[in-house]
């Protein structure tokens, strides 16, 4: 319970902006199963519900200057770093005015303003840029840091390795979070990787490894600042993996058939966001009627961004050309 | 005008870059206690630190995509591949980062990065130490592909390289490295996509570039001891491809032949002809005619090797043929 008393010395409005991201990426992500049958949005998309509480643990837990980088399934992270959610309801529209401009889609989010530097689709490709990011900031002797964020399944990539290995060689301040999730798709982390503890696996490079409840905002949140902490010192990567659910299937046309109607349950019942609510009625520190302001200010905050990306236009055609490169 | 290696132009190319820009550092297998493998990087960790010069473990993957990070929060980055054999080991990282993040994007980053690597074959080191992949490369939309044949070349396109804002894959090739030129002295850059005549001519025009120039010069050569006069056109990089260049040379010989080190299906020559069908299909005076490596794993025995990439020999053979029209 340490962990959870330094939390709740968290300012009342830290607090409750917490609870307000969570139920933002939750009311923007349950919006989308229904927009996308309706085909307004193409491709994959991962909803990222669920898992609120790693994202917004690990958004209040850095600085707005600090780095976050992350996978496929990130609506929720970049909401969480704040970029606004219409440009992100516009990017899965492929709308002019979304974050990536309509090039880059579900997996592709990118605001370089707010310094979330994208959602990536191949598995663990995106640790390595992590790694060069918190080079960089070292060489330029910047106080920032990187957080990175990625799946269990990228844990069995072989670039997984070459990434942690590298960021404990140049002591780089990036901070390794796995959203174990327990699936990578429909394969459960017991049938895909020999060593089920992912925490464990940071130990073949010295570096130090935690597992932390990710259904808990302010355990994420006080696991992460520690790690920040140590980044910001010079001390070196931490990789940090928090156990959490997703509550809908891998994307959206994944029905989910592999995982129990028991198990999901379970889970469900240790849902972030009400959980977090009831803690913070018991604690004083918001009412329900607060709360419940809350959620409908953010439900309408998301039918204002899905307007936003209805009323948006394309790209125009001659946006196939532009930005393939800088010096035409 | 001093006469040095191709190497020690490539060599001057980063330590005045280096010294130009804090921002540039290179990063690699063996780049910097070791001075690179084929010495490219001599010197630099003495005068820049291993801050810059930065010594990687084997893990291709891991430091191209580092440079590619880099490069986008600022830095720029270049990155040696020991050879490029090995580099096929980050293509992911080529493929699906480099090249593509900037437009995935929409235009919000831009990734300065460049990639130096040597490829080619020639030294009987067999089917996994011989590759030529500029034709892979060229491929792909996103990423500039340089590959320079003589040192002035070298050291004038490395500098544009370095200096773009988009990122560049460079190829030296293994066999060029002992070669000697005439390297103007102080700075000067060459832009990138613009292709050298290296010898003028007025009957046929052999495309080429990186090692295939010199054979290529060596034919031209000898054939004008035949009467044919081969204009030796250098392509010095496929991305951004010099078509009017192309165009120009075509349309003036009304003859054309390409020379290449990649393998024949699919490479690089394959796409040339079908620019030049294109754009300049009136000149042609005869098929366009393509020379290339043998499409086979390379061999390790000497003669078959030397059998497998395109000789003088071959080149002017092809010549012959394609003056019959």
């Amino acid at each position: 319970m340490k962990d959870k008393k330094e939390a709740t010395q968290l300012q009342t409005q830290e607090l409750l902006a917490m609870y307000r991201d969570m139920v933002r990426i939750r009311e923007f992500e349950e919006a989308c199963p229904s927009l996308y049958s309706q085909g307004k949005m193409g491709g994959f998309l991962h909803l990222y519900s669920g898992q609120e509480a790693v994202g917004v643990g690990v958004a209040h837990a850095i600085h707005k200057d600090d780095y976050m980088i992350a996978a496929y399934r990130e609506h929720g992270l970049i909401l969480a770093k704040g970029t606004p959610p219409g440009p992100v309801m516009a990017e899965l529209f492929g709308k002019a005015t979304g974050v990536s401009r309509g090039k880059g889609g579900s997996m592709h989010m990118f605001d370089p303003e707010l310094r979330f530097m994208g959602g990536y689709g191949i598995v663990g490709g995106h640790l390595p840029l992590a790694v060069g990011m918190g080079y960089a900031i070292q060489y330029q002797q910047k106080d920032e840091v990187v957080v990175c964020l990625f799946g269990d399944g990228a844990t069995n990539q072989g670039v997984f390795h070459e990434a942690m290995n590298l960021a404990a060689l140049y002591q780089v301040p990036v901070v390794f979070v796995c959203e174990n999730n327990m699936y990578g798709i429909g394969t459960a982390v017991g049938r895909a990787s020999a060593v089920e503890q992912l925490y464990k696996k940071s130990c073949a490079y010295e570096t130090p490894g935690v597992k932390v409840d990710g259904m808990d905002v302010l355990k994420v949140y006080e696991e992460v600042r520690q790690a920040v902490h140590r980044a910001r010192a010079g001390e070196g990567p931490t990789y940090i993996e928090a156990l959490t659910y997703r509550f809908r299937g891998h994307s959206i046309s994944d029905p989910g058939t592999y995982r129990s109607e028991q198990e999901k349950k379970l889970w469900k019942e240790r849902d972030p966001i009400p959980n977090f609510g009831r803690w913070l009625v018991a604690e004083g520190k918001a009412s329900e009627d607060e709360l419940k302001k809350i959620d409908a200010e953010e439900k309408q905050l998301i039918e204002e961004a899905i307007r936003f990306a209805e009323e948006s236009p394309d790209p125009g055609p001659e946006e196939l050309w532009t930005d393939v490169y800088v010096q035409s | 005008m001093p006469l040095i290696t191709c190497r020690d132009a490539i060599n001057q190319a980063l330590r005045e870059e280096m010294e130009r820009d804090p921002n540039v550092l290179i990063m690699g297998e063996d780049v910097a206690l070791y001075e690179g493998s084929f010495k490219v990087t001599k010197g630099l960790l003495a005068k820049f630190g291993e801050k810059r010069v930065i010594d990687t473990p084997i893990s291709e993957a891991g430091f191209t995509g580092m440079g590619c990070g880099a490069a986008m929060v600022g830095l720029r980055p270049i990155v040696e591949l020991m050879t490029v054999n090995f580099g096929i080991l980050a293509l992911d990282q080529i493929m699906n980062n480099v090249a593509v993040i900037r437009y995935m994007f929409g235009g919000k980053v831009k990734v300065p990065l460049t990639i130096r690597s040597p490829g080619g074959a020639g030294n009987q080191l067999g089917a996994q130490h011989s590759h030529s992949i500029e034709a892979m490369l060229m491929h792909c939309p996103g990423l500039r592909v340089v590959v320079p044949s003589v040192p002035a070349d070298a050291k004038g396109l490395l500098k544009s390289a370095i200096r773009s804002d988009d990122p560049v894959f460079f190829v030296e090739h293994e066999g060029l490295y002992g070669v000697k030129g005439e390297v103007p002295e102080g700075e000067y850059t060459i832009p990138l996509g613009v292709a050298d005549v290296k010898r003028a001519g007025k009957d046929v025009t052999l495309i080429c570039l990186s090692k295939m120039v010199y054979v290529c010069l060596d034919a031209a050569e000898k054939l004008a001891e035949e009467g044919i006069d081969a204009e030796v056109l250098d392509l010095r990089g496929l991305n951004p491809l010099d078509v009017p260049a192309i165009v120009d040379s075509v349309t003036k010989t009304g003859r054309a032949l390409t020379v290449e080190e990649c393998w024949l299906t699919g490479g690089w020559g394959g796409e040339i002809a079908a620019v030049i069908m294109e754009h300049a299909f009136d000149a042609l005076a005869a098929p366009v005619l393509r020379v290339a490596s043998a499409d086979v794993p390379m061999p390790y025995n000497k003669a078959l090797e030397q059998a497998a990439i395109p000789d003088v020999g071959r080149v002017m053979a092809r010549v012959r043929e394609v003056m019959k029209y």
